[in-house]
C-alpha cells in the first residue's frame, strides 16, 4: 500500500494534474473569499465553504478521473493485480494519496482564516469545525470519483460521470425544498450530503454526521474494491 | 513448481481455454506455442492471477493462486503481452516502485536493481522517461520489472516482440541464462525462438493442448522422416521415367527451378532409398546435384498441428493414440 500511495502522490506532481488542481482551487478559493468574506465584511467562513463545495464538484473529478481508468487502459493494472498485494491495499493506496493531495490544498487555504484573524476576530472553534466538515465532504467526493474511475477505462467519461453525480448530490438539498410530497422530500433531503453540513457551519462536530460522512466514503471505497475484484471473475 | 489442473476460462458464449492440465518442474524452460488467439495470454493471465479461472486450479510452488494469492504471486515475475509501464516515470523510478510494490527483500535494493538493469541492458538509458523509449527498450524494461525481487517463476508473454534481430538473440541468451536459476514459461508464435530456448514445448490451439514434448521428440513424432530432397540436372521427362521405375519410391513430385529439376520424394517406410536413387539417376546419365533428407522444423509441425481443418491433427492424434496402445500392448506382453 505504501508503494502505491507514494507513486500516486508523486504522480500528481509529475503530471500537471496536481498543479492544475492546487492552482485552480486556490484561485477559486481566493475569489470566493473576496466575494463571501471580504466584500460583505463577515468574519465567518460559512459562505466561503458553501461556494467552495461547488468548486469541489468540478475539481475532484479531475483528481480522480485517471486513478483506475488509466491503469486499465495502459494495462498497468496487470502489474498491480499480479503483485503480491491485495485489491484493498491497491485501492486504499490510491484513495489515501488523493485524500493527501486534497488535504494539502486545504492546508494551503489556511491563508484565508489567517488573514481573517489578522484583520478581525473570528471564532476559531467554528472555523476548525468547518474545515473538518469540508475535509470529510471532500473524502466523500473522492470516494465517489474513485468508484466511477473503476467503472470505465476512459478518463473523460470518468470525469464527466463523476461531475454529473457530484452535482446532483450537491443540488439534492434544493430539490428537496421544491418537492411538495413530504415523504419524498424527506427521503431526498436525507440522501443529501450537503444538508448535514449545517452542523459544521455552526461549529458542532456531531459524531453522527462525522460517522455518516465516513461511512459513505467507506462504502464507495468498498464498492471500488468489489468492482475490481469482480472484473477478474467475468 | 507449477501445476495446472483442468484450467478452463469461459467467456460469454465462447471458451478461451478449455480444460488444460500440465505440470512444470523446477528449472524447466517451457515454451507455450500457438497461433494468435489460441489462448496463450488468457492462460498466462490465469497463471498469474490477473484473471480468475472459470474452472480448475493453478498451483505455484504448492500455493493455490486464488486461495493464497499473496504467497503464490510473490513467487511469480510476469511480463504481460503489453509491458505494464508507467510512461511518465523514469526507468529507475519505475523499478524502485516495482521493488516496493512487490515488497521484495533482496539485500541492497540499489544493487539489486542495478544488477537487473545490467542483465536486461537498460543501464545506459536508466534516467530516461519511459514514454521516450523505443519499443525494444520498453520490452526490456518490462522484462526487468518481471525480474525484480528474484522470483522463482518467470512467466513471459511474447518476450521478444518488437525487438530487432540482434536484440532477439540477446534477450534469448538472457532468458537461457535466467533458466539456470528460474522456472520459466514463455509464449511465442515464433518457432525458432522456442526451439532455441525451451526444453519442452506445449502447443496450444483453440484453447486446448494439442501436443506436449521436447522439440526433438516433436520433430521425430510428427516429422516425415521418409522424405528426400533431390536436385537433378537433366531432362525432366527422363527424370520422370527413371523415378517411376525405382521400387523404393512411394511417390514423388517434380518441379523445375529453371536450371535444375527439384524432386520431393516420399520413400517407402523403413527403407534407405538414397543409394538406389543415386545409382539409377547416374546410370541414366543424369547429373545428381544434391540428395538429402528433408529436415523437419518445428515450423512444419506447428503448421500441421494448427491448420484450420483439424483433420491432420485428428490423424496425428489418432496415430499417436494407436502407437501408445501398441506400446502398452508390447509392455503387457
Amino acid at each position: 500500500m505504501k508503494a502505491i500511495f507514494k507513486r500516486e502522490f508523486k504522480n500528481f506532481f509529475i503530471t500537471p494534474i496536481g498543479y492544475i488542481f492546487i492552482g485552480f482551487f486556490m484561485l477559486m478559493a481566493a475569489i470566493m473569499f473576496v466575494m463571501n468574506v471580504m466584500e460583505p465584511q463577515i468574519a465567518d467562513l460559512s459562505g466561503f465553504f458553501a461556494s467552495l463545495s461547488v468548486v469541489l464538484v468540478v475539481l475532484v473529478p479531475i483528481l480522480t478521473m485517471r486513478l483506475l481508468a488509466e491503469e486499465k487502459r495502459n494495462k498497468t493494472d496487470q502489474l498491480l493485480f499480479t503483485a503480491p498485494v491485495t485489491m484493498t491495499e491497491i485501492v486504499l493506496g490510491k484513495f489515501f494519496a488523493t485524500a493527501a493531495i486534497y488535504g494539502l490544498v486545504l492546508v494551503c487555504t489556511w491563508i484565508f482564516p489567517i488573514i481573517m484573524m489578522i484583520v478581525s476576530e473570528p471564532v476559531v472553534g467554528i472555523m476548525i469545525s468547518q474545515y473538518v466538515g469540508f475535509f470529510l465532504l471532500g473524502l466523500v467526493f473522492i470516494s465517489i470519483g474513485l468508484y466511477i474511475s473503476a467503472l470505465t477505462e476512459n478518463q473523460i467519461i470518468s470525469a464527466i460521470a463523476s461531475f454529473g453525480i457530484l452535482l446532483v448530490l450537491v443540488l439534492l438539498d434544493s430539490f428537496a425544498a421544491n418537492i411538495s410530497i413530504p415523504i419524498v422530500a424527506n427521503i431526498v433531503s436525507w440522501l443529501s450530503i450537503t444538508a448535514r453540513f449545517e452542523d459544521f457551519f455552526i461549529g458542532i462536530l456531531n459524531p453522527a454526521v462525522i460517522i455518516y460522512y465516513l461511512s459513505i466514503t467507506a462504502l464507495f471505497v468498498y464498492f471500488t474494491i468489489q468492482t475490481l475484484e469482480k472484473r477478474r471473475f467475468i | 513448481m507449477i501445476e495446472v489442473k483442468n484450467l478452463t476460462k469461459r467467456y460469454d458464449g465462447h471458451i478461451a481455454v478449455n480444460d488444460i492440465s500440465f505440470k512444470i518442474e523446477k528449472g524447466e524452460i517451457v515454451g507455450f506455442l500457438g497461433p494468435n488467439g489460441a489462448g496463450k495470454s488468457t492462460t498466462m493471465n490465469m497463471l498469474t492471477g490477473y484473471i480468475s479461472s472459470t474452472d480448475g486450479s493453478v498451483f505455484i510452488d504448492g500455493f493455490d493462486i486464488l486461495e493464497s494469492p499473496k504467497e503464490a504471486k510473490s513467487k511469480i515475475g510476469y511480463l504481460p503481452e503489453i509491458p505494464p509501464l508507467y510512461i511518465d516515470m523514469r526507468i529507475t523510478e519505475y523499478l524502485n516502485f516495482v521493488y516496493e510494490l512487490k515488497n521484495a527483500d533482496c539485500g541492497d535494493k540499489k544493487q539489486h536493481i542495478e544488477k537487473i538493469m545490467n542483465i536486461t541492458g537498460i543501464m545506459n538509458v536508466k534516467n530516461r522517461l519511459i514514454k521516450n523509449l523505443s519499443k525494444g527498450y520498453k520490452q526490456r524494461v518490462g522484462l526487468a520489472q518481471a525480474l525484480i525481487g528474484n522470483p522463482e517463476v518467470l512467466i513471459l508473454d511474447e518476450p521478444t516482440v518488437g525487438l530487432d534481430p540482434n536484440q532477439i538473440v540477446e534477450i534469448r541468451n538472457v532468458i537461457k541464462q535466467l533458466g539456470k536459476e528460474h522456472t520459466i514459461i514463455l509464449s511465442s508464435h515464433i518457432l525458432s525462438e522456442i526451439s532455441a530456448v525451451c526444453s519442452r514445448v506445449i502447443i496450444i490451439n483453440n484453447g486446448k493442448i494439442i501436443a506436449e514434448d521436447t522439440p526433438e521428440n516433436l520433430a521425430k513424432k510428427y516429422g516425415s522422416e521418409n522424405k528426400l530432397y533431390v536436385r537433378i540436372d537433366g531432362d525432366e521427362n527422363k527424370v520422370n521415367e527413371v523415378m517411376s521405375e525405382i521400387s523404393s519410391i512411394e511417390s514423388y513430385e517434380l518441379s523445375n527451378s529453371g536450371t535444375d529439376i527439384l524432386a520431393e520424394v516420399t520413400v517407402k517406410k523403413g527403407i534407405d532409398a538414397r543409394k538406389e536413387i543415386a545409382h539409377s539417376l547416374l546410370d541414366a546419365d543424369l547429373s545428381l546435384i544434391e540428395l538429402r533428407e528433408k529436415e523437419v522444423t518445428l515450423e512444419d509441425i506447428f503448421r500441421k498441428l494448427t491448420k484450420r481443418d483439424n483433420s491432420v491433427v485428428k490423424n496425428i492424434l489418432e496415430t499417436e493414440k494407436a502407437a501408445k496402445e501398441e506400446e502398452k500392448n508390447e509392455s503387457d506382453i
